[in-house]
Protein backbone atom coordinates (compact mmCIF):
# COMPACT_ATOMS: atom_id res chain seq x y z
CA UNK A 1 0.00 0.00 0.00
CA UNK A 2 1.28 3.54 -0.90
CA UNK A 3 -0.62 6.89 -0.21
CA UNK A 4 0.91 9.81 -1.40
CA UNK A 5 -0.67 13.30 -1.13
CA UNK A 6 -0.10 16.90 -1.92
CA UNK A 7 -2.76 18.83 -0.11
CA UNK A 8 -3.81 22.47 0.52
CA UNK A 9 -6.13 21.20 3.41
CA UNK A 10 -5.18 20.27 6.78
CA UNK A 11 -3.50 16.79 7.86
CA UNK A 12 -6.32 14.33 9.26
CA UNK A 13 -4.01 12.10 11.95
CA UNK A 14 -6.86 9.74 12.22
CA UNK A 15 -7.38 9.21 8.52
CA UNK A 16 -3.91 8.50 8.02
CA UNK A 17 -3.45 6.38 10.83
CA UNK A 18 -6.46 4.24 9.94
CA UNK A 19 -5.27 3.83 6.74
CA UNK A 20 -1.63 2.79 8.10
CA UNK A 21 -3.35 0.36 10.16
CA UNK A 22 -5.49 -1.32 7.31
CA UNK A 23 -2.56 -1.99 5.99
CA UNK A 24 -2.11 -5.36 8.11
CA UNK A 25 1.16 -5.12 9.86
CA UNK A 26 1.98 -6.08 12.95
CA UNK A 27 4.45 -2.43 13.50
CA UNK A 28 3.47 1.26 12.29
CA UNK A 29 5.78 3.74 12.68
CA UNK A 30 4.97 7.64 11.97
CA UNK A 31 6.58 10.95 11.96
CA UNK A 32 4.65 14.54 12.15
CA UNK A 33 6.52 17.75 11.77
CA UNK A 34 4.35 20.86 12.53
CA UNK A 35 5.45 24.25 11.84
CA UNK A 36 7.71 25.79 14.71
CA UNK A 37 7.18 29.49 15.84
CA UNK A 38 11.06 30.41 14.96
CA UNK A 39 11.63 33.79 16.09
CA UNK A 40 8.14 35.10 15.59
CA UNK A 41 7.23 33.65 12.27
CA UNK A 42 3.87 34.18 11.52
CA UNK A 43 2.65 32.52 8.44
CA UNK A 44 4.80 29.45 6.58
CA UNK A 45 4.27 29.02 2.98
CA UNK A 46 4.73 25.99 0.89
CA UNK A 47 5.63 26.22 -2.47
CA UNK A 48 5.86 23.38 -5.11
CA UNK A 49 6.67 21.71 -8.62
CA UNK A 50 3.63 19.98 -9.32
CA UNK A 51 3.73 16.60 -11.37
CA UNK A 52 7.43 16.46 -9.63
CA UNK A 53 6.79 16.83 -6.40
CA UNK A 54 4.16 13.91 -6.16
CA UNK A 55 6.79 11.81 -8.55
CA UNK A 56 9.24 12.40 -6.47
CA UNK A 57 7.65 10.64 -3.08
CA UNK A 58 6.65 8.14 -4.55
CA UNK A 59 10.06 7.35 -5.98
CA UNK A 60 10.82 8.03 -1.75
CA UNK A 61 7.66 5.81 -0.73
CA UNK A 62 8.85 2.66 -3.29
CA UNK A 63 12.33 2.95 -2.62
CA UNK A 64 11.37 2.31 1.31
CA UNK A 65 9.15 -0.35 0.87
CA UNK A 66 11.79 -2.28 -1.36
CA UNK A 67 14.42 -1.74 1.06
CA UNK A 68 12.40 -3.04 4.03
CA UNK A 69 9.86 -5.18 3.14
CA UNK A 70 7.11 -3.19 3.84
CA UNK A 71 3.47 -3.42 3.71
CA UNK A 72 3.03 -0.02 3.14
CA UNK A 73 4.05 3.17 3.55
CA UNK A 74 2.50 7.02 3.50
CA UNK A 75 3.57 10.78 2.83
CA UNK A 76 1.19 13.44 2.95
CA UNK A 77 2.58 17.07 2.48
CA UNK A 78 0.61 20.42 2.79
CA UNK A 79 1.03 23.07 0.17
CA UNK A 80 -0.29 26.70 0.89
CA UNK A 81 -0.12 28.85 3.62
CA UNK A 82 -0.08 28.02 7.52
CA UNK A 83 0.32 28.79 10.80
CA UNK A 84 2.49 27.56 13.70
CA UNK A 85 1.76 24.56 15.34
CA UNK A 86 -0.36 22.94 12.57
CA UNK A 87 0.98 20.09 10.71
CA UNK A 88 3.08 20.50 7.72
CA UNK A 89 4.04 16.51 7.17
CA UNK A 90 3.16 13.27 8.15
CA UNK A 91 4.75 9.86 6.99
CA UNK A 92 4.30 6.47 7.95
CA UNK A 93 5.96 3.13 7.59
CA UNK A 94 3.93 -0.32 8.53
CA UNK A 95 6.23 -3.76 8.92
CA UNK A 96 5.62 -6.86 10.11
CA UNK A 97 8.08 -5.99 12.83
CA UNK A 98 8.91 -2.43 14.85
CA UNK A 99 12.85 -2.35 13.49
CA UNK A 100 11.71 -2.18 9.81
CA UNK A 101 8.80 0.56 10.68
CA UNK A 102 11.15 2.86 12.53
CA UNK A 103 13.70 2.61 10.32
CA UNK A 104 12.07 3.57 7.03
CA UNK A 105 10.14 6.14 9.01
CA UNK A 106 13.32 7.88 9.70
CA UNK A 107 14.49 6.74 5.62
CA UNK A 108 10.63 8.29 4.62
CA UNK A 109 11.53 11.78 6.43
CA UNK A 110 14.96 12.21 5.85
CA UNK A 111 14.94 11.60 1.89
CA UNK A 112 11.53 13.66 1.42
CA UNK A 113 13.73 16.92 3.17
CA UNK A 114 16.18 16.54 0.07
CA UNK A 115 14.64 14.76 -2.68
CA UNK A 116 10.95 16.24 -3.26
CA UNK A 117 10.76 19.91 -4.40
CA UNK A 118 9.32 21.76 -2.05
CA UNK A 119 10.13 25.20 -1.05
CA UNK A 120 9.44 27.39 2.52
CA UNK A 121 8.81 31.03 3.01
CA UNK A 122 7.98 32.66 6.20
CA UNK A 123 6.50 35.33 7.48
CA UNK A 124 7.60 38.08 10.46
CA UNK A 125 5.11 40.48 10.58
CA UNK A 126 5.89 42.35 7.26
CA UNK A 127 8.76 40.38 5.97
CA UNK A 128 8.81 37.52 4.09
CA UNK A 129 11.82 35.17 3.64
CA UNK A 130 12.82 31.99 1.51
CA UNK A 131 13.75 29.53 4.04
CA UNK A 132 17.62 28.15 3.17
CA UNK A 133 18.43 24.82 2.74
CA UNK A 134 20.47 23.05 5.48
CA UNK A 135 23.77 21.38 5.57
CA UNK A 136 22.14 18.61 8.29
CA UNK A 137 19.28 17.79 6.32
CA UNK A 138 21.56 16.64 3.28
CA UNK A 139 23.88 14.93 5.84
CA UNK A 140 20.37 13.01 7.29
CA UNK A 141 19.69 11.66 3.82
CA UNK A 142 23.01 11.10 2.57
CA UNK A 143 23.56 8.51 5.77
CA UNK A 144 21.14 5.70 3.99
CA UNK A 145 23.53 5.77 1.03
CA UNK A 146 25.91 4.44 2.91
CA UNK A 147 26.37 0.20 1.82
CA UNK A 148 24.15 -1.90 4.29
CA UNK A 149 26.70 -3.66 6.73
CA UNK B 1 14.03 24.31 -30.37
CA UNK B 2 11.57 25.68 -27.97
CA UNK B 3 12.06 25.17 -24.17
CA UNK B 4 9.53 25.93 -21.88
CA UNK B 5 10.79 26.86 -18.84
CA UNK B 6 9.91 26.76 -15.22
CA UNK B 7 11.11 28.88 -11.93
CA UNK B 8 10.25 28.55 -8.30
CA UNK B 9 10.78 29.90 -4.91
CA UNK B 10 13.07 33.07 -5.10
CA UNK B 11 13.91 32.02 -8.95
CA UNK B 12 10.79 32.53 -9.67
CA UNK B 13 10.58 35.88 -8.13
CA UNK B 14 13.66 37.59 -9.24
CA UNK B 15 13.04 36.83 -12.76
CA UNK B 16 9.34 38.05 -12.43
CA UNK B 17 7.15 35.25 -13.84
CA UNK B 18 6.70 31.82 -13.55
CA UNK B 19 7.19 30.56 -16.39
CA UNK B 20 8.28 31.39 -20.17
CA UNK B 21 8.88 29.39 -23.68
CA UNK B 22 12.34 30.18 -24.66
CA UNK B 23 14.41 29.27 -28.08
CA UNK B 24 18.05 28.84 -27.32
CA UNK B 25 20.61 28.80 -29.96
CA UNK B 26 22.75 25.72 -31.12
CA UNK B 27 25.75 26.52 -29.01
CA UNK B 28 23.29 25.74 -25.28
CA UNK B 29 24.22 22.55 -24.74
CA UNK B 30 23.75 21.99 -20.96
CA UNK B 31 21.58 23.23 -18.39
CA UNK B 32 24.16 25.88 -17.20
CA UNK B 33 25.03 26.86 -20.92
CA UNK B 34 21.06 27.65 -20.68
CA UNK B 35 21.79 29.35 -17.43
CA UNK B 36 23.96 31.92 -19.14
CA UNK B 37 22.48 32.37 -21.86
CA UNK B 38 19.11 33.28 -20.07
CA UNK B 39 21.54 35.51 -17.92
CA UNK B 40 22.10 37.68 -20.87
CA UNK B 41 18.59 38.22 -21.85
CA UNK B 42 17.57 40.75 -18.98
CA UNK B 43 18.79 41.77 -16.00
CA UNK B 44 15.89 40.28 -13.73
CA UNK B 45 17.41 36.68 -15.43
CA UNK B 46 20.94 37.90 -14.37
CA UNK B 47 19.92 38.47 -10.83
CA UNK B 48 18.54 35.69 -10.52
CA UNK B 49 21.18 33.55 -11.80
CA UNK B 50 24.04 35.48 -10.02
CA UNK B 51 25.49 32.48 -7.79
CA UNK B 52 25.34 29.61 -9.84
CA UNK B 53 26.25 27.11 -6.73
CA UNK B 54 22.33 27.97 -4.97
CA UNK B 55 20.88 26.87 -8.09
CA UNK B 56 19.30 23.60 -9.07
CA UNK B 57 17.35 22.09 -12.43
CA UNK B 58 15.10 19.28 -13.45
CA UNK B 59 15.05 18.14 -17.08
CA UNK B 60 11.13 17.42 -18.06
CA UNK B 61 10.55 16.63 -13.98
CA UNK B 62 13.66 14.67 -13.34
CA UNK B 63 16.39 15.59 -10.87
CA UNK B 64 20.08 16.92 -13.02
CA UNK B 65 22.90 18.54 -12.27
CA UNK B 66 23.47 21.90 -13.74
CA UNK B 67 26.25 20.24 -16.33
CA UNK B 68 23.86 17.38 -17.58
CA UNK B 69 23.23 18.15 -21.52
CA UNK B 70 19.30 19.22 -22.18
CA UNK B 71 19.31 17.34 -25.06
CA UNK B 72 15.75 17.71 -26.52
CA UNK B 73 14.18 18.71 -22.93
CA UNK B 74 10.49 19.94 -23.23
CA UNK B 75 10.24 21.67 -19.74
CA UNK B 76 13.36 23.09 -17.80
CA UNK B 77 13.17 23.87 -14.04
CA UNK B 78 15.65 26.02 -12.59
CA UNK B 79 15.01 26.43 -8.32
CA UNK B 80 17.06 26.85 -4.95
CA UNK B 81 18.04 23.86 -2.62
CA UNK B 82 14.56 22.66 -1.68
CA UNK B 83 13.62 22.94 1.72
CA UNK B 84 10.37 20.72 2.06
CA UNK B 85 9.53 18.67 5.45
Amino acid sequence: MIHISVQQSPIDIAAEMTRAEAAGAGAVATFTGLVRADDGVGTLELEHYPGATEAALLKVAEGAIERWQLSGAIIVHRVGPMHPGERIVFVAATAAHRGAALEACAYLIDRLKTDAPFWKRETRGATASWVEARDGDHAAAVRWDKPEV
Amino acid sequence: MTVRMVYFAWVRERIGKGEESVEPPASVVTVADLVDWLAETSEAHAGAFENRSRLRAAIDQDFVSLDTPIGRAQEIAIFPPVTGG
